[in-house]
């Protein structure tokens, strides 16, 4: 082979490669989902004026979804910041709020009122992330991303590995005491597909928390993340979370 | 045959295994969806699963068709946010099972929300309680002298 004929060649093969390459080859599902997308996503609204900590949507989380209900481990829970005049940041959150907030003393610290400058209760969850780490990490395809924005753990499926326990920026996830299996909240997935609410929303008193569908304008929850000033956890990870605050503070993590 | 193609056979046998295992094994919903290799790669059917997984919370409508006295008192309460079941807990299939639901008579119960924490801008703040609840009636529960679901001042057991 001459210099000629096998720059010939390469050349011909670049220009081949270059014209599959702007072509890309779509999966079934992914053709399917290009024609009919689904007009539902999630997403979650809390007020953290709102929230007294007294933790009725813990409970109601852990009953609801058969998390064992003395395992530290829980699928949402309730952070109490507590900011004092002298700039220090105490935050707890005992037994994920499970039993509520029933004494002053924050992270072993008696409080005395008058040294309060702000203090107020954060409820978590999970952020069903439009662009979830979690996902993307699993080595299996166990767990993953619904069309509604829901994402998902395939029990059957998941091998325990803990990749996407340490891949969530939020720390939502846990490993199940019984199944073994990645753990996470799933918007109460069979509740709101069958016209209820989650149990979390429902067990509040107080209208802390509230979900919506981003894809309806009408949707009251939708209305105030359009209109009103709300922020989400973390927005710097590009995760793209969908759990909307109203009221939070720079302190909360 | 020559000897040298005898490897040959042997690499496609296996081959032909680890395909067929994988046909097998892999569940035939087992795919690309949505989103790619990135985000979308799993087992659609297991979608299902969590569909098809049992509501436990019923709501307190539910309760007014048999315990409408109960219903109609807590709605006319201050207590009228508070849904039944998250003090007496899940209803699951109740009155089936289980046939009756918890009754809670602790303080703990109550001090949720009616312990004082002093904390601006926080809604807890504005709830009435007690700074130090052991210097409200202690070691005696809060039932025994306030009606749980008609919590007035006025009407007191
Ligand atoms: C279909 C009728 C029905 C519905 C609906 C119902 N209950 Fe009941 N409930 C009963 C019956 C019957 C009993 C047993 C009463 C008994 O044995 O004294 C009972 C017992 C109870 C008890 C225990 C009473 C005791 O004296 O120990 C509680 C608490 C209770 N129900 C709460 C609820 C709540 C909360 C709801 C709504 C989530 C609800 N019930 C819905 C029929 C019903
Ligand atoms: C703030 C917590 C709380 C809420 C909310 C609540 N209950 Fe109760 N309930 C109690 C407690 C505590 C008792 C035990 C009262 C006692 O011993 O006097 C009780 C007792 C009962 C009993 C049986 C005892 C009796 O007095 O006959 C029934 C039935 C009952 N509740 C139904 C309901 C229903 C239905 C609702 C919702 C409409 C409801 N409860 C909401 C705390 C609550
Ligand atoms: C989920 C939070 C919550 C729980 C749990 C709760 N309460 Fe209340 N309670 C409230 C709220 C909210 C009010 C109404 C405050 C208002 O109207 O400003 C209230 C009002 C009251 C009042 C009337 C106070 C007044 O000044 O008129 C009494 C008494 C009371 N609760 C007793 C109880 C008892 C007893 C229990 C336990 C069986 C209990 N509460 C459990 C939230 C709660
Ligand atoms: C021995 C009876 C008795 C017991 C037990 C009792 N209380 Fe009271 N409670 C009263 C009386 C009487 C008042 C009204 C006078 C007062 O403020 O002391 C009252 C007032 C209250 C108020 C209104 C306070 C305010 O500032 O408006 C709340 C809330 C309350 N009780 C909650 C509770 C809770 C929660 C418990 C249990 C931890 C409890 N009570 C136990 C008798 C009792």
């Amino acid at each position: 082979m001459n210099r000629r004929k096998f720059l010939k060649i390469i050349g011909g093969m670049a220009a081949g490669a270059g014209a599959i390459g702007t072509f890309r080859f779509l999966a079934p599902g992914e053709a399917e989902a290009l024609i009919k997308s689904s007009n539902i996503r999630w997403a979650f609204l809390v007020d953290t004026y709102k929230c007294v900590g007294c933790g009725m949507c813990v409970k109601a989380c852990k009953l609801e979804n058969g998390i064992p209900y003395d395992a530290p481990v829980t699928r949402t829970w309730v952070e109490r910041y507590v900011i004092l005049k002298d700039g220090d940041v105490l935050a707890d959150t005992p037994k994920g709020a499970r039993d509520g907030f029933t004494s002053p003393v924050t992270e072993g610290r008696q409080v005395n009122p008058a040294d309060i400058d702000k203090a107020f209760f954060v409820p978590k969850l999970c952020n069903q992330c439009d662009k979830p780490p979690c996902v993307q990490v699993c080595p299996v395809g166990a767990t993953y991303r619904t069309a509604q924005g829901i994402v998902l753990v395939d029990r059957t499926w998941c091998i325990g590995c803990g990749y996407c326990i340490m891949a969530c920026p939020y720390g939502v996830r846990f490993f199940h005491p019984v199944y073994h299996t990645a753990e996470k909240c799933t918007f109460c997935y069979h509740r709101i597909n069958h016209g209820m609410t989650t149990a979390c929303v429902q067990a509040c008193p107080f209208d802390a928390r509230k979900i919506g569908n981003l894809k309806d304008p009408n949707d009251p929850v939708t209305k105030v993340i359009m209109t009103e000033r709300v922020a989400v956890l973390k927005d710097e990870y590009g995760t793209k979370p969908q759990v909307y605050y109203i009221g939070l503070d720079r302190n909360v993590r | 045959m020559s000897h040298t193609w005898k490897p040959v056979f042997v690499v496609l046998a296996i081959l032909a295994a680890i395909f067929i295992a994988r046909t097998i094994i892999v569940p035939p919903k087992f795919g690309i969806w949505e989103s790619g290799y990135m985000y979308g790669w799993h087992n659609k059917a297991n979608e299902q699963f969590w569909l098809n997984y049992k509501a436990k919370y019923k709501g307190r409508d539910y309760c007014n068709g048999c315990h409408p006295d109960k219903y109609s008192a807590i709605m006319n309460s201050p207590h009228a946010i508070i849904q039944c079941e998250d003090c007496h807990g899940p209803a699951i299939d109740h009155p089936d099972n289980p046939p009756k639901l918890a009754i809670d008579k602790s303080r703990a119960l109550c001090l949720r929300c009616h312990v004082k924490l002093p904390y601006p801008t926080s809604h807890r703040n504005d709830l009435p309680g007690f700074l130090n609840p052991d210097e409200h009636n202690p070691g005696i529960e809060c039932v025994s002298c306030h009606n749980p679901h008609s919590p007035v001042l006025g009407g007191m057991r």
